[in-house]
């Protein structure tokens, strides 16, 4: 097991390849989400509206980019977490999520974070700013004072 | 048009946030931990209960914008940002609403661009903030030009 907190500026966490986006991964996610434009999912009305083929939910590939941070929720959460849309992401394209740590302090990680294509070109990128939970959060005291 | 909308609101929508819904979106992003769906992970976890991942939030209700109206086409999710104060808890109800927080332009290579800025936030029955979420909407000049303005 490792920890976030080990991480030195300049670390990365686990590097994420997914697998090639499919036209089930976004039919699942237009699902889910509720986002049903037809861009994401039919390609007549992607071509309609001057693309290519269908493109890829923007927040479904920021969803997935979030995930790098699951394994350390023992740990803390994501409290910022700030994205710039940079190109878009089509079908059988190959993507690879990635964060490094930039800056540290005893509570507070800043990440940058990136989506990149198979032609290494960034899809999204921005920042992820990691909150490490303090020893007594989230205690039966503290629940209570969430009203929750 | 976009300017004299700055402030304007939805009224508050309660969300239930439900167990269902938030496994079915972690499958979605393929991100199936079991802190988000598993009860007993939940509960021997440090938040002794399931939470939903960073990016459910856009599965939630937050409620229409009177008088808003945005062009169908030629609109451009230019960026997000999500900020939390804790994660969301499975089964917790949240008051959700939105607003038009920001309208500016600026004029770049492809013409006179507009920034639309919806905020959506989420807050607790006490009106605590749980998370808030902008989103920056690029308007391009051809389609402001086309919604006449």
């Amino acid at each position: 097991m490792t920890y976030i907190a080990d991480l030195q500026p300049g670390d990365s966490l686990s590097t994420i390849e997914l697998q090639p986006v499919s036209r089930i991964d976004l039919i699942k996610y237009a699902g889910a989400s509720g986002d049903f434009n037809p861009i994401h999912t039919i390609d007549d009305e992607a071509k309609k509206a001057g693309l290519p083929g269908i493109i890829a939910h923007g927040m479904w590939t920021m969803g997935n980019l979030a995930k790098l941070f699951t394994p350390y929720v023992e740990e803390g959460f994501i409290q910022d977490f700030a994205i710039r849309f940079k190109g878009m992401v089509f079908i059988d394209d190959r993507i690879t999520l990635k964060a490094t740590l930039l800056d540290h302090n005893s509570s507070e990680m800043m990440f940058e974070v990136a989506a990149i294509n198979q032609h290494q070109k960034e899809v999204m990128n921005g920042s992820v700013k990691f909150l490490r939970h303090k020893i007594s959060e989230f205690s039966d005291e503290s629940i209570g004072r969430m009203n929750v | 048009m976009f300017k004299e909308a700055i402030g304007t609101r939805s009224t508050v929508i309660k969300n239930t946030v439900e167990r269902g819904a938030v496994k079915k979106f972690a499958v979605a992003i393929n991100d199936l931990a079991p802190i988000y769906y598993d009860e007993e992970a939940g509960k021997n976890s440090r938040y002794q209960r399931n939470i939903a991942p960073p990016t459910f939030p856009v599965t939630l209700d937050f409620g229409t914008i009177p008088n808003l109206n945005l062009p169908a086409k030629g609109l451009i999710h230019g960026e997000q940002i999500f900020h939390y104060e804790r994660p969301i808890f499975v089964g917790e109800e949240v008051y959700c609403y939105t607003e038009v927080k920001d309208y500016y332009e600026k004029t770049g290579s492809n013409g006179r661009m507009g920034f639309l800025v919806i905020r959506r936030e989420g807050l607790d029955i006490d009106q605590n903030l749980i998370f808030s979420e902008d989103r920056i909407l690029i308007i391009n000049e051809a389609v402001r030009k086309g919604m006449g303005f």
